[in-house]
């Protein structure tokens, strides 16, 4: 079947409706992960190695073992042997060898969570310390290049002949621009509660998956897949740290399994989240432009670097969004990565677009700068008719309608081309914009059951996520509409592994993917049952494979601008007011679709002022592991953050027209911060954070 | 945490012996540090002594035209105390720039004063650190430096003091009083912090078992008016890269006199006298207080993560100082 033959006419879809886990989330009875009401639980902490490198000669658990309360303590001697899954970063206590400091060597398990972090503190280690190597850097003569990078895209690509091109033009930039090390840090950490029992395995886990998590674990442990339950019906944010198991789920099941029968109870602390949850890699972005006196791109070449981890590969798809934005004849796109002895990077919200996006839309800025041509005159004019990699035609394309619709919105005319030229109130003033892009991608697999019940009600189950985006408002209205009913009919079940498979909530995918099983699932109740199905009457549906994604380009586009106020002695920098405008298909709830956007928008402004992980490469770890220390932005750093979008109908990615809204508000938004604190105060920040020691003179 | 036992103090003298006959005994205020310090193992005290129901909770007028501010008095009620707005606006906007409203509710005058670095590898035992483990090493020479000293570091430390609300005393010529196992004792805000040197396990002069009973404030002189700069790296909640706090009287164009003291520049709130000295008596001019800023900081030895300190620091100044005499910057 094609998912998308046959399309609905919405009616709940499209309404802001409140969130139907609100009243529960407000008054605190939704329940997360850690605080599932078990009996006698026992708490776990993490032993976590104070090497970067090396061996461990001896562990010494006497001291931990004798502290009152202690149940058990594991370490690489007396855990449970693992089946090797080929994930490295899974294999916990496997073995002696340290990869990373940080990593976890050890757990105790005890009646109190305060008695578990004393013990573990007593725990002594003695290693065998190698030199570690943890400084990425453009001129490593290590760099190796992958043989994918994430997402199953193309290391390298290229078209025509860059270099003649580059060395013909009569305008160049060449620049290479940085990105900070950043750690996905969602309010509630990575935590589990496991419980073994009759042979089996439950995990209350904090997850974007929960099948994705059973698939991992089961086989880990040998357990075949249904052997493994996993519930996680609320998500205190997830931005990628939870897309994919990590050790800690690994350690509570080995810690429970010490203690059968009883529940086992594991959150890690913020300074854990810096070396345990994954993060994105700093990049290094070499960016060459090369264009008419008019803007018109001949060439556009992309040398992107990122780092990865000793025991598992992660290749950030940082020059990705580069083969996708503007038209030039001669391009290429190179990806090379330094493996190092650092912790395991993996997905922050839109990996490979959020930092790709920032060298390659100042460098467009540049561009614009040294044309004369105002910067969304410069893409409007380099827009592509076609994806110009693929050649396929888009499935829809509104970036020019957003840019036009963004400088109409923040008073663009207003702008002053020249730099330093608006003083007010004590402040150099500037205005800058960037694009924003981001794929529609299509997951298949998932699978829906819409249950009828008595008075023309519907019970609609499927195992996916609310990482407190929306699901379970969205999904409802998808539900309602594709079965004709209002949406107080509608009973929706997600985050268990006992409803029906469905994909991870990643790639701003949840929505389209779970979306179209919901309607292929009511469509086959409709076909089967008709109007009045009897009370237990069940179908299931599919997400299964969309044949227009050979035939088109699918990508959100959207358009970000920003306001900047620089303290010319001080270089404080403040950002009175950021403008997206976005074109991402159909919006299935307004109300829930504008907080995913301005709050991907306010991390794209935390990412532009603020967050950097400092990595030290002495002690081997990042320095600045907690809130006091990683700066996210706060209230007082919000200002005015206003997301529009525009009226977007695409008949060719799904059946509900939608894109995917959960990722595109981070991307663009730190180089329209950048561009506009040139055109504030005529410095050029090429490296992420715009702190205020880069305005100052000395 | 390491177990520990609880007693709550019911007088001064009761608090102080408590801790005076107990080498592993610390007082507990607010314990927004303290707790802190006692989840990441950083104190690992066998008793904590509650000391926030002892009556050190008012702020009374002296008979010199002064304030005493009691040692448990909470940082918001401090901040917005009616007298303390109006005599003392830096200490208020000093307060009021620091943490966050629910760590000022908590936190107490004395403790505020006693708070320590928020130096990252202070913080981490898993790292080298000689204000924790004395001669252990400084991880901070080669590593995170953006939050540490210019002025009076060590080689063997380079840590700030934390508080905005010191930097404000500090220019107020505040008086610590303390009660100890010996009787009171009287320290000049001035006196009472250190600089590293080689003991940087010492933050402060004062000895084990005595307690801040409270922080006496005298009148600023006649046509002093006052001011509180925090520059930092986010609008609210963060520490200060730097801070200023200046009172000034300018009579006829003329600095008359002066006060200035730096925040997060040093181990201890910095009393730039001698930016000061270069101010008295010379015209209140950009100039001039760019001159006295060069001069303060003709001393600074920053280290490469914090160098842009140094142009801070006198942008800041000077622009505080042109704040103060009502001016506009150009």
């Amino acid at each position: 079947m094609t998912t998308t033959d046959r399309r609905f006419p919405p009616r709940a879809v499209g309404t802001p409706l409140d969130r139907l886990d609100g009243h529960a989330k407000v008054t605190g009875t939704a329940r997360y992960a850690y605080e599932q009401p078990v009996d006698a639980p026992a708490y776990l902490h993490a032993v976590q190695a104070t090497v970067a490198r090396g061996r461990i000669t001896a562990i010494d658990t006497e001291a931990a073992e004798a502290v009152p309360g202690v149940l058990a303590v594991l370490t690489h001697h007396n855990a449970p042997r693992l089946a090797d899954t080929g994930d490295a970063e899974l294999a916990v206590l496997q073995s002696d060898a340290v990869a990373f400091r940080g990593q976890i060597i050890g757990g105790v398990v005890a009646t109190t969570s305060e008695t578990a972090r004393y013990a573990a503190s007593l725990v002594r280690t003695t290693y065998d310390e190698q030199p570690h190597d943890t400084g990425l850097r453009a001129d490593r003569d290590d760099l190796y290049a992958p043989e994918k990078v994430n997402g199953g895209y193309a290391t390298d690509t290229a078209q025509g002949d860059v270099e003649a091109a580059l060395a013909a033009a009569a305008v160049t930039v060449d620049r290479t621009y940085s990105t900070a090390m950043y750690h996905n840090n969602p309010m509630e950490p990575l935590t589990t509660v496991a419980c073994w029992a009759d042979g089996e395995l439950t995990l209350h886990d904090s997850t974007q998956g929960v099948h994705m998590v059973r698939s991992q674990v089961a086989p880990l442990f040998r357990l075949e897949t249904e052997q493994v339950h996993v519930v996680s019906p609320h998500v205190g944010g997830g931005f990628g740290s939870k897309g994919t198991p990590h050790a800690p789920v690994v350690l509570a099941a080995m810690a429970a399994h010490l203690v059968p029968g009883r529940p086992v109870k594991f959150a890690l602390t913020r300074q854990q989240m810096f070396s345990l949850a994954g993060y994105r890699t700093p990049t290094v972005q070499r960016v060459r432009l090369g264009a008419d006196r008019d803007g018109r791109l001949a060439a556009l070449s992309v040398d992107a670097i990122s780092q990865t981890s000793r025991i598992k590969e992660f290749a950030e798809q940082t020059a990705v969004p580069s083969r996708t934005m503007y038209a030039a004849p001669h391009r290429r796109t190179t990806h090379r990565v330094a493996r190092l002895d650092v912790p395991v990077p993996s997905w922050m919200r839109a990996p490979g677009e959020c930092p790709g996006m920032f060298g390659a839309e100042v460098a467009m800025d540049e561009l614009a700068d040294a044309c004369g041509v105002d910067p969304v005159e410069l893409r409007v004019r380099n827009e592509p008719e076609t994806d110009p990699e693929s050649g396929l035609p888009f499935s829809s394309r509104n970036l020019v309608a957003c840019l036009r619709e963004g400088a109409r919105r923040i008073g663009w005319e207003r702008r002053d081309p020249t730099p330093r030229a608006r003083y007010e109130e004590g402040r150099l003033v500037g205005l800058g914009v960037a694009a924003s892009v981001y794929p529609v991608l299509w997951m298949p697999g998932s699978s829906a059951t819409v249950r009828a019940g008595a008075d023309g009600r519907y019970t609609v189950s499927i195992g996916a996520a609310d990482l407190g985006t929306g699901t379970w408002t969205a999904l409802t209205q998808i539900a309602a509409d594709a079965l004709d009913v209002p949406v107080e009919r509608v009973e929706l079940r997600i985050g268990d592994t006992v409803f029906p498979p469905a994909s991870v909530a990643g790639g701003s995918s949840g929505i389209t993917a779970w979306g179209s099983a919901v309607v292929h699932a009511a469509r086959r109740m409709r076909e089967s049952f008709g109007e009045s199905p009897h009370e237990g009457a069940e179908a299931t549906g599919e997400t299964g494979d969309n044949p227009a994604t050979e035939r088109f380009a699918m990508y959100a586009f959207g358009a970000q601008f920003a306001e900047i106020r620089v303290h010319p002695e001080t270089g404080e920098v403040r950002v009175p007011r950021l403008v997206g405008v976005f074109a991402a298909g159909r919006i299935v709830n307004p109300k829930t679709a504008r907080s995913q956007l301005i709050g991907g928008m306010t991390m794209g402004l935390s990412m532009a002022l603020h967050e950097q992980s400092y990595f030290d490469d002495h002690v081997g770890q990042v320095a600045n592991h907690d809130f006091a220390e990683y700066h996210i932005a706060t209230n007082a750093d919000v200002d005015r953050i206003e997301a529009s979008w525009l009226d977007e109908d695409d008949p060719h990615v799904n059946p509900m027209g939608t894109k995917g809204i959960g990722e595109i508000g981070i991307v663009g938004t730190a180089a329209a911060v950048a561009n506009a604190a040139y055109n504030a105060t005529g410095v050029r920040v090429r490296d992420l954070p715009i702190t205020l020691d880069k305005f100052l003179d000395s | 945490m390491k177990p520990f036992d609880y007693r709550r103090a019911d007088d001064v003298a009761a608090a102080v012996a408590l801790l005076s006959r107990d080498r592993e005994a610390v007082f507990l205020g607010g314990g927004t540090n303290l707790v802190d310090h006692l989840r990441l193992g950083v104190a690992t005290p066998g008793l904590l002594v509650d000391i926030t129901r002892l009556p050190l909770d008012r702020i009374e007028e002296l008979p010199d035209g002064g304030v005493r501010v009691g040692g448990t008095v909470r940082n918001s009620d401090l901040a917005a105390d009616p007298l303390i707005r109006e005599r003392y606006p830096v200490l208020s906007q000093a307060l009021l720039s620091g943490a966050s409203g629910q760590l000022r509710n908590l936190a107490t005058t004395g403790g505020n004063l006693l708070q320590r670095t928020r130096c990252v590898y202070f913080q981490d035992v898993t790292t080298a650190c000689n204000k924790r483990v004395p001669g252990s090493g400084c991880s901070a020479l080669e590593g995170y430096q953006r939050y540490h000293a210019i002025l009076g570091a060590s080689p063997d430390c380079i840590a700030t003091h934390p508080s905005d609300m010191a930097v404000a005393m500090a220019v107020l010529d505040a008086v610590v009083q303390v009660t100890g196992p010996d009787g009171e004792r009287a320290v000049p805000l001035g006196d009472f912090h250190r600089l590293p040197g080689d003991e940087p396990q010492h933050d402060t002069v004062l000895r084990h078992g005595e307690l801040v009973t409270a922080m006496d404030l005298p009148a600023l002189p006649d046509g002093m008016t006052s001011l509180y700069r925090k520059v930092r790296d986010r609008a609210s909640y963060a520490f200060a890269l730097v801070s200023v706090a200046a009172a000034l009287d300018v009579r006829d164009g003329v600095v008359a006199d002066v006060r200035i003291a730096l925040g997060g520049v040093a181990h201890k709130p910095w009393r730039a006298a001698r930016a000061e000295r270069e101010l008295r008596g010379a015209p209140a001019t950009d100039d001039s207080f760019r001159r006295a800023a060069e001069a303060e900081l003709s001393a600074a030895q920053p280290v490469a993560g914090n160098a842009f300190k140094v142009p801070l620091a006198r942008n800041t100044l000077v622009a505080t100082l042109r704040e103060l005499t009502g001016r506009t910057p150009r």
